[in-house]
């Protein structure tokens, strides 16, 4: 996972409330492409118009939109399926951190998986920094601070649990974290078979066949 | 100190405290799919770790898989490919694969409470957002991302910050002919998509304990489009009936001791919430969504709602949208919309129960002309029951596609998906914008409003329609 610290740049406005995963990404390009193959996709349904060219109205087409580190959205973006590929066509398209009133809860944690950076502020500072971003001034994201700052802009401070933070400020692989508990996982497991045999198929049929 | 249900799962789960309020918990049941499987299996293969306990790791196919009669694999090369990858992957981790040969296949929320893989207390995992529909079992059961699917591989624990807890209480009792999907359609609508955000959802009061096993899974099924990632419903007798026999559950004497255990797992009289609300059941009518979001529902006999008059300020631009996509206007009869199909099916609404409710209204009645009706059952066993009583043999007559089980046109990834501009009326669980196709408009239903509607042609609930013929 690439560390993330500070990220600056335009940010795409894109407010809609509730835009879901399957707007994000569709389920056929899930299914028959590989992670890196997802970024031409993403937004589809609005990217594109009917006969497939590009739709000069969406965002993501215009300047100095087109490679935006930061998407501003609206209300419970992300929300839906759990597909993680909708964090991965983002990604693709160069997206680190995304600023919301906020998100839906499966996206916010596949956010935190992949190094990006999901900050969730009030609705009232989301159409300020909005408003800012519209006309092309860029946004600056800074995780070790936690602030949000943006010329003409009083700086906006933001949180994020310690954890989450510090595993995006180092890049920390989860696995590896958790691969350090495997003793506790053991004992775990070896009082637990007493406890509740029947979460381990004892005295049922055989779970592995 | 009193605790929420909840509370007694999650501390009978944490391994480990990590900084920043995460736990570290151990995972009972990991479900899989051939659609997140695959590439989470290499990717644990890849950093020469093993799967850590292939005996609590259940696959199934479903998500790609054809539902053509008689069908094995998929429609196209690319599926059949990664069906027969899920399936070697299986082989090699050791992790139990149910397939067509040992008559077990099915969508993977309906095989494992079938199978009686899942069970009160447990933590579930699968990389599904409808995971939630396993907490009908009193089980704390989540959707995860493939991450966290690889995680889970390589640890059988996860790494969550413990969500706050929300009861919603279901008082008095539902009107005849009401389904869980009524309620919960109700429900979404009257709290919006994003109210259960952060929360885990309990879902009580009498019309709850009225509801059967099935039932319960649909309505756990949508906690998912509350915002909630899981909704639970504390275990009872009707839930201890439906566990006794099932293939994976305890027997005899372990059955005992476990139900003695189970019993103890209900939220304490005392107990509170961080959120409480409570609904009038009796106030709950036929119910389907008009839009583009689980929120936009009306009753059946209602009309199109007007974004100037009918709703939050706030909500008037989504509102539009949403009835420019759906092409309809306000003012219009909800029960005139005119329909071009109807699916039945998917891990909300396929099993034995909601089979019989759609085969019910369709004894003896015909499809309107020039519509097109599927049934996809949840699991072959589904489909052998429901064989067994004829209801193939209602459907059939009545102008519906028997089909194989899988997810199908809830989500067209296994290419059964609505043609562009079509209307069609489902029983699954998400109307977003192209998601059962490109263009495709949905209306969410129950069973038996998708079969009445297919009848009429138009939306409509089963009293709406003539009576039958001789």
């Amino acid at each position: 996972m690439i560390p993330f610290t500070i990220c600056e740049g335009p940010a795409a406005p894109l407010l809609q409330e509730n835009i879901d995963t399957d707007m994000i990404i569709r389920i056929e390009r899930i299914s028959k492409l590989s992670r890196g193959e997802l970024g031409p996709w993403a937004f589809e349904m609005w990217r594109y118009t009917e006969s497939g060219a590009l739709n000069p109205d969406f965002v993501l087409n215009r300047e100095p939109f087109r490679q935006a580190p930061i998407l501003i959205a609206g209300a419970n973006f992300g929300c839906g399926s759990s597909r993680e590929m909708a964090v991965w066509a983002l990604e693709e398209i160069g997206v680190r951190c995304i600023i919301a009133p906020g998100f839906g809860d499966i996206f916010f944690s596949n956010c935190l998986q992949n190094g990006l950076l999901p900050v969730i502020l009030d609705e009232v500072q989301v159409q300020q920094l909005a408003a800012q971003a519209q006309g092309g001034r860029h946004l600056r994201v800074d995780l070790e601070a936690m602030r949000v700052s943006c010329v003409g802009l009083q700086q906006v401070p933001f949180n994020l649990a310690q954890g989450a933070r510090q595993a995006l400020l180092e890049g920390l692989d989860e696995i590896g974290q958790t691969l350090k508990y495997d003793a506790q996982i053991d004992a775990f497991q070896v009082k637990d078979r007493i406890a509740r045999p029947w979460v381990y198929g004892e005295a049922g049929p055989s779970i592995i066949s | 100190m009193a605790s929420t249900m909840l509370d007694k799962i999650w501390d009978a789960h944490v391994i480990a405290s990590l900084p920043g309020e995460v736990s570290l918990l151990h995972v009972d049941r990991h479900l899989m799919h051939e659609l997140t499987g695959v590439e989470a299996l290499r990717r644990v293969a890849g950093r020469q770790l093993p799967v850590r306990d292939p005996g609590l790791t259940f696959a199934t196919l479903d998500h790609v898989t054809s539902t053509k009669p008689l069908a094995r694999d998929g429609d196209e090369p690319w599926s059949t490919r990664m069906i027969q990858a899920m399936r070697a992957e299986s082989k090699v981790h050791r992790i139990p694969l149910f397939d067509v040969d040992d008559g077990r296949k099915g969508i993977v929320h309906v095989i494992g409470p079938e199978l009686g893989l899942t069970l009160p207390g447990l933590t579930v995992v699968c990389g599904d957002s409808h995971t939630c529909t396993h907490g009908a079992f009193g089980a704390l059961a989540w959707g995860i991302g493939s991450s966290e699917v690889a995680h889970v591989l390589a640890t059988q624990t996860i790494q969550q910050r413990k969500p706050k807890s929300m009861r919603v209480n279901f008082l008095g009792a539902v009107q005849e002919g009401i389904t869980a999907k009524d309620m919960i359609l109700h429900l979404i609508g009257k709290l919006g998509t994003a109210a259960g955000t952060g929360f885990a959802i309990e879902y009580a009061g009498p019309a709850i304990r009225a509801l059967d096993m099935e039932a319960r899974m649909t309505l756990c099924n949508l906690s998912i489009e509350l915002g909630a990632r899981q909704g639970m419903i504390a275990p009872d007798d009707v839930t201890f009936r439906y566990i006794e026999g099932r293939e994976f559950a305890p027997q005899g004497a372990m059955l005992d001791r476990a139900i003695e255990a189970w019993r103890s797992l209900a939220s304490d009289d005392e107990a509170s919430f961080d959120q409480e609300v409570d609904i009038d059941s009796a106030a709950i009518r036929p119910t389907v969504t008009w839009g583009t979001s689980p929120e936009h529902v009306a009753e059946i006999d209602a009309v199109v709602p007007d974004p100037d008059r009918d709703c939050d300020p706030a909500a008037r631009a989504a509102w539009r949208r949403a009835l420019t996509y759906m092409r309809l206007e306000p003012g219009q009869p909800i029960s005139t919309i005119p329909i071009d199909r109807v699916f039945i099916g998917s891990c909300t609404n396929s099993r034995l129960s909601d089979l019989r409710e759609a085969a019910n209204v369709l004894q003896g009645r015909h499809i309107a002309a020039g519509r097109v009706g599927w049934v996809v059952p949840g699991s072959l066993q589904v489909k052998h029951e429901a064989e067994r009583e004829g209801l193939d043999k209602v459907f059939v007559l009545a102008g519906f596609e028997w089909r194989e089980p899988g997810c199908s046109m809830c989500v067209g990834a296994n290419g059964d998906m609505v043609a562009p501009g079509q209307r069609c009326v489902s029983t699954s669980n998400r109307n977003f914008i192209g998601r059962q196709g490109p263009g495709a408009l949905t209306h969410l239903a129950s069973p038996a409003i998708a079969a009445a509607s297919a009848v009429a042609g138009h939306l409509a609930a089963p009293h709406m329609l003539p009576e039958r013929g001789l």
